[in-house]
């Protein structure tokens, strides 16, 4: 087309003139108090920050790289550490996401490409209530009617799997009277009830991304003769990849950082085990809740301390979450 | 002729739907899991009790239902009936333990707040005395109160901010976002620590009901203010350019434009946002101190709220105490099933639009 091609360059050589755009009176009132509510935002957020590292700091100094492998928090004796800690939080918190992966990939499927329309915004409701459910309502449940129940669930499974170093438990399983409370406060019952917690988060944005899986790919799997199953596989899950790890690491970030369900469940004990069965651990949450109380100067220092490690593992994985959910290929424009 | 006369017989194939066989099929497999499961469970199985046998009898279900679908159907069909099961499965799980949740808390509430003295009184009562007397009034004021401060401080700052960083942006605005999005990650007892360390012992204050506000809503102001942001930044950019494109200026087109646009959806996130911060405990737990008695005062003396009442109690071996904070619980659940509502009404103003 030669008369285009003229076309086009006369409009090449066509500049935009130079536009400026003053701004009005109100539109620059405007703009200085937004940036006021953001500046101001940003202080209050970064001064926390910065106050939790500087009150933190003693602990550090006075512990060094002691404080993370030190296993007694005791101080009497002045010696805090956060290793029996660390290890109950993580212990917990991915037990939590063992049990809410599965459950919340499957309910997220199933109300994204199972559910009959109308039954939809219903049961997304329910996600979100579930997620606004408070958490001493949680420990409540777990404390006073899943814990009795489990003590006879986590007996089975010492019986069965006793010989997995995880599963076992101190005391004999076939004991005519059998050791209930060796059971009970267990990181099994409280990762359970975490569990129960942090699942609608990942649901949620599972949930979100297998929505934004393009209606066109759906229908080309369906029309080659792709069962519903068959469908999801090829073309709902890998789309929704992003969205399944990112919303698991979110969920996992929170799972972290749950205190009163777990404080109502486990027993304080200050020891590295993985023994996931038996009754007492601690959560980083749990030994701030406990003890602030009875804290003072060096001591708060330390449960700051702890407190900013756990923030800097949640912080860790929610930026990650962020960067695998937004990277993925979910959003992109495939629509046919 | 003839043949064109024949072809009416034809029927046209149901497409939509379950056939007879998708329909008798698992019914068929479950009831047969069921009859095994009877005859088997307890004779041959190391296992006993109710939840045993029905895990045992799903088992058995899943594999009966392969196998029947494997009869009359190629593997790929197999294969999706069961993921069909396993997925449904799932719903059903989460869906019944979110009910199992509520209802247990309102059933081991209900003799607790079938008393309207639950309402009207606070815990001058002893811990001994009976469920006539007693009740969670100084809780309900103490959620009211925190609450509201709560929101009084976090819902201008937590939009202004939103606002900020949708409408006006820059690199100022990229680096509130990064670092709001870092404080989203602060787990809630920290937030109480940082109040109790940096207000309480600080300025050598007795813990009380303003400084639970503070921590709550050191908590909520991210949570708010992200989410109002995502809310804001789907407001479809086309409408803030017509608004500019007529004529409009930056703060009428975000007055007259945007704000209007996302109003039911802000509503939603900022109510939900709200029953976070009704329903944590963790930052009040360090910050409010507990008491048995009324005090809407948030500036002298300590100041307990539902969950910090329900937290308590459920501490304490005294059976009664415990169906206190079950009624607690519960009527922390119905104010935050409220709020959901309340949501929920937003939602659907949205939708209506």
């Amino acid at each position: 087309m030669p008369s285009g091609k003229a076309h086009v360059t006369t409009v090449e050589n066509d500049r935009p003139r130079r536009l400026r755009v003053g701004r009005t009176t109100g539109d620059r009132v405007f703009r200085g108090t937004a940036r006021g509510f953001g500046v101001l935002v940003l202080l209050i957020m970064g001064g926390i920050g910065i106050f939790l590292a500087v009150e933190a700091a003693p602990a550090f100094g006075e512990f060094g790289w002691g404080f993370f492998t030190t296993v007694e928090w005791n101080p009497e004796s002045g010696a805090l550490g956060i290793a029996a800690v660390l290890v109950g939080t993580l212990t917990v918190a991915t037990l939590a996401m063992v049990v809410a992966f599965p459950l919340a990939l499957g309910t997220a499927l199933y109300i994204s490409q199972y559910a009959a329309p109308k039954a939809k915004r219903w049961l997304i409701a329910m996600v979100d209530l579930m997620a606004s459910v408070p958490s001493v309502i949680y420990g409540l449940f777990g404390a006073y009617l899943l814990q009795p129940e489990m003590v006879y669930v986590s007996r089975w499974l010492h019986d069965m799997l006793g010989f997995i170093p995880v599963f076992q438990v101190d005391t004999d399983p076939d004991a005519a009277v059998f050791a209930q409370s060796r059971y009970t406060a267990s990181a099994l019952i409280a990762a359970l009830v975490v569990a129960m917690m942090v699942l609608p988060y990942a649901c949620m944005v599972m949930r979100e991304v297998f929505d934004q899986a393009p209606q066109g790919e759906r229908e080309a799997a369906y029309a080659l003769g792709a069962t519903r199953w068959g469908m999801v596989r090829a073309v709902v899950l890998p789309f929704g990849r992003g969205g399944i790890v990112g919303g698991t690491m979110l969920a996992l970030g929170r799972a972290l950082g749950e205190t009163i369900a777990v404080v109502l469940i486990i027993a304080p004990l200050f020891e590295i085990k993985v023994r996931i069965l038996e009754n007492g651990t601690i959560t980083i949450p749990s030994l701030i809740a406990t003890r602030y109380g009875e804290s003072v100067g060096i001591q708060l220092a330390a449960l700051l301390a702890a407190g900013l490690v756990l923030f800097v593992i949640t912080l860790v994985t929610n930026s990650i979450a962020a960067v695998i959910v937004t990277r993925g290929r979910s959003g992109a424009d495939t629509e046919i | 002729m003839t043949a064109v006369l024949k072809t009416p017989q034809e029927t046209k194939r149901n497409l939509h739907g379950r056939t007879v066989d998708d329909r008798v099929a698992p019914l068929g497999a479950a009831l047969g899991a069921l009859a095994l499961m009877s005859l088997l469970y307890d004779r041959l199985l190391p296992l006993s009790g109710s939840l045993g046998f029905v895990v045992c009898w799903y088992v058995t279900f899943v594999v009966l239902y392969a196998l029947v679908s494997a009869y009359r159907h190629p593997a790929p069909a197999v294969t999706d009936r069961v993921a069909g099961v396993l997925i449904r499965t799932c719903a059903l799980v989460v869906g019944g333990s979110l009910a199992l949740v509520i209802g247990y808390v309102f059933v081991r509430g209900a003799p607790a707040i079938i008393h309207p003295n639950i309402f009207t009184e606070d815990m001058t009562a002893g811990p001994h005395d009976p469920l006539t007397t007693g009740g969670v009034l100084h809780g309900i004021v103490g959620t009211a109160v925190q609450i509201g401060i709560a929101i009084t401080i976090t819902l201008p700052l937590g939009i202004g901010c939103a606002v900020f960083m949708t409408e006006v942006g820059g690199t100022l605005a990229r680096l509130v976002r990064t670092v709001v999005e870092a404080m989203t990650a602060l787990p809630s007892i920290v937030c109480g620590l940082f109040v109790y360390i940096a207000f309480l012992l600080t300025f050598d204050v007795q813990r009380n009901g303003f400084a639970a506000s503070l921590a709550i809503s050191v908590m909520m102001l991210p949570i708010i203010a992200r989410s109002a942001e995502v809310v804001l930044r789907v407001v479809p950019n086309g409408l803030r350019e017509a608004s500019l494109a007529l004529g409009a200026s930056q703060w009428q087109t975000v007055r007259k434009v945007v704000l209007p646009t996302a109003r039911p959806a802000l509503a939603t996130a900022m109510v939900l946002g709200v029953a976070r911060g009704i329903g944590e405990t963790s930052p009040v737990l360090i910050t409010a101190g507990y008491t048995t008695f009324l005090n809407a005062n948030p500036f002298e003396g300590p100041m307990v709220s539902l969950p910090l009442f329900a937290y308590t109690n459920a501490r304490s071996p005294e059976p009664l105490l415990q169906t206190r904070a079950f009624g607690a619980a519960a009527v922390l659940m119905v104010l935050v099933l409220l709020v959901f509502l309340l949501a929920r009404l937003a939602a659907a103003g949205r939708r209506r639009s």
